[in-house]
């Protein structure tokens, strides 16, 4: 293999009369490409009607369907009511919906269309086209959150964090949270065969999760080897450092553990976040299968 | 590998399970060419071809696209060709102008996209959704996006499968542009009068194997023998000749004038194809 003259990158040789190109441009880099993807991808989110709907206004929905038929029960924790669970859990079922449901069935689409063949195709840096998942899951996360926490202090009584911790304790459960339901989320994008059967695979275990996970109901109602099958997924245990975020801490007593067990919760995630990504860096395609 | 070549293949195997969908190619590309790769549905094209884009590793032979190994080829490579797949895909919720100009932001020195948008007579739909366009007009967006980074090298799988005529035809249009403007064009099709129309050279596939290279015209016509057909009082007669010249001035001093229903007939290259990919069934 003999390497190749300058003068070839314009593909027209010098020969012919054309003019050269005056060198050769550098490729773009891979933060300019990511966030270039990150654009287009939250373009796209906001633009697709079902996502807006099922993705991100269904946990507003459900929320209010459940605050308002739930919600004035009160708990055995004085000034603690059910819509406050409703909220906090609300919001970690938001987080895995923009995340693990979105990305699951969102590349499953863009595979099976054809997209990431069509990127893997350009020189694209592969690691641009995560870094745009990123930023479209952190922004949507975002935005959820808002969301969800605008429904819940109008109507069911939220609390903002208490204090400058607590707000702590929101952030670190919702970035190590989301990072680890969109590492799984990517991982059974692998899964379904096509975009039409993404959907159903990929919603059936969640809302399952959601329901063992204190997110539709109050964890302390969820039989005890339910609980114990939930503890071993991520959603749990975001669910449980929301409430230890907006809940007063007196409401510990409703864990199982009696208390809020941030080091367990931190871990959890975090063993979800690394076996995620050894997993995603393993096994991700950008090609469907059918031959 | 001279500067010369594009693209340079020997020995290529392929394999899926049992089915071998290459059987030993070996095809050489130069620069500036219109290539077709010619040949029915499971002849081994899209395989070859996507051997050569660095989408699927090979069992065995050498490749070399561009002077490099398409297995192992980084950005800058990829920056060099451009490629339209054989399907094409309903893309994101953009519009044609978005999604051309997303695209360009991979590439060092892009086509400008409103350019770009005009040289693939979309300008008209710059602003609709990739959605709502029609067969040929998404596919006009395919070939947009496999040059809005000045490739030097195209490949084309099945561009106009689907197409009705008239969108055929201003679709050659577009591809002779660009290779008059000197990009080597690799095509895959089943439409031989599309191979016809634009390739210079074409290899026709069947069974995994090249079993005909050349210029349309030679696969075609020369070197095979021609049909000289006339009436006699006995009825019509038909010779196959590699001399027809010859024979038709035999028969004309023979007749002493006019041969009566003289006709001298090559046999097309559809005639040449049909007999080359029936050789392998």
């Amino acid at each position: 293999m003999t390497t190749r003259p300058r003068r070839d990158m314009t593909g027209r040789k010098p020969l012919r009369g054309r003019p050269a190109a005056a060198s050769e441009a550098a490729l773009p880099s891979v933060l300019t490409t990511g966030l270039a993807r990150g654009r287009v991808e939250l373009t796209t989110f906001f633009r697709e009607r079902e996502t807006v709907v099922f993705i991100f206004a269904l946990p507003a929905v459900l929320l209010v369907m459940l605050g308002s038929i739930f919600g004035g029960q009160a708990v055995r924790v004085p000034g603690v009511t059910v819509g406050q669970l409703f909220v906090a859990g609300m919001i970690a079922g938001g987080i895995m919906s923009t995340s693990f449901q979105y990305l699951g069935i969102g590349i499953t689409t863009e595979r099976d269309q054809g997209m990431l063949k069509r990127l893997y195709g350009t020189p694209m840096p592969h690691t641009a086209y995560f870094i745009g998942k990123i930023v479209q899951v952190f922004v949507c996360m975002i935005a959820e959150i808002a969301l969800l926490m605008i429904v819940g202090v109008a109507f069911y009584h939220l609390h903002l964090p208490a204090s400058a911790g607590h707000w702590w304790t929101l952030a670190w459960v919702c970035v190590l949270g989301c990072a680890a339901c969109s590492l799984l989320g990517i991982a059974v994008s692998s899964l379904p065969r096509s975009a039409r059967s993404a959907s159903p695979m990929i919603t059936l275990p969640f809302l399952v999760l959601e329901f063992i996970s204190g997110v539709f109901i109050p964890f302390t109602s969820v039989p005890p080897w339910l609980q114990r099958v939930a503890a071993v997924f991520p959603l749990k245990w975001m669910a449980q450092g929301l409430r230890s975020a907006f809940l007063p801490a007196r409401a510990a007593v409703l864990e199982p553990a009696h208390s809020w067990e941030h080091g367990r919760t931190a871990l959890v995630l975090a063993a979800w976040v690394a076996a995620g990504l050894v997993v995603c860096v393993r096994t991700f395609r950008w090609q469907s299968r059918k031959r | 590998m001279g500067n010369d070549t594009a693209v340079r293949v020997s020995g290529l195997r392929k394999r899926y399970g049992q089915l071998t969908a290459v059987d030993g190619i070996d095809l050489e590309i130069r620069r500036g060419e219109v290539f077709a790769l010619l040949g029915p549905n499971g002849a081994g094209k899209t395989t070859t071809v996507e051997i050569l884009e660095g989408f699927r590793p090979r069992d065995a032979g050498a490749v070399e696209v561009l002077g490099e190994d398409p297995g192992s080829a980084g950005r800058s490579w990829r920056a060099r060709i451009g490629i339209v797949l054989q399907l094409a895909s309903t893309g994101p919720e953009l519009t044609v102008r978005e999604m051309i100009a997303h695209f360009a932001t991979f590439y060092p020195r892009p086509r400008d996209p409103d350019e770009l948008i005009e040289l693939v007579g979309m300008t008209d739909k710059a602003g609709s959704r990739l959605a709502a366009l029609s067969g040929g007009q998404a596919r006009r967006v395919d070939v947009a996006l496999g040059i809005v980074g000045r490739p030097e090298l195209l490949f084309l799988d099945e561009p106009t499968t689907g197409f009705d005529p008239q969108a055929r035809r201003q679709f050659w249009d577009l591809i002779r542009q660009l290779a008059a403007d000197g990009v080597t064009i690799v095509l895959t099709t089943h439409y031989l009068e599309e191979a016809e129309a634009l390739a210079g050279r074409l290899a026709v596939l069947a069974g995994g194997q090249v079993v005909a290279l050349g210029k349309p015209a030679e696969i075609g016509g020369a070197g095979r023998p021609a049909r000289v057909s006339w009436d006699t009082p006995d009825g019509r007669r038909t010779v196959q000749t590699v001399t027809p010249t010859q024979m038709v001035a035999d028969l004309a001093r023979q007749a002493g004038g006019e041969i009566p229903g003289l006709t001298v007939t090559r046999p097309t290259l559809e005639d040449a194809y049909l007999e080359l990919i029936g050789d392998q069934r």
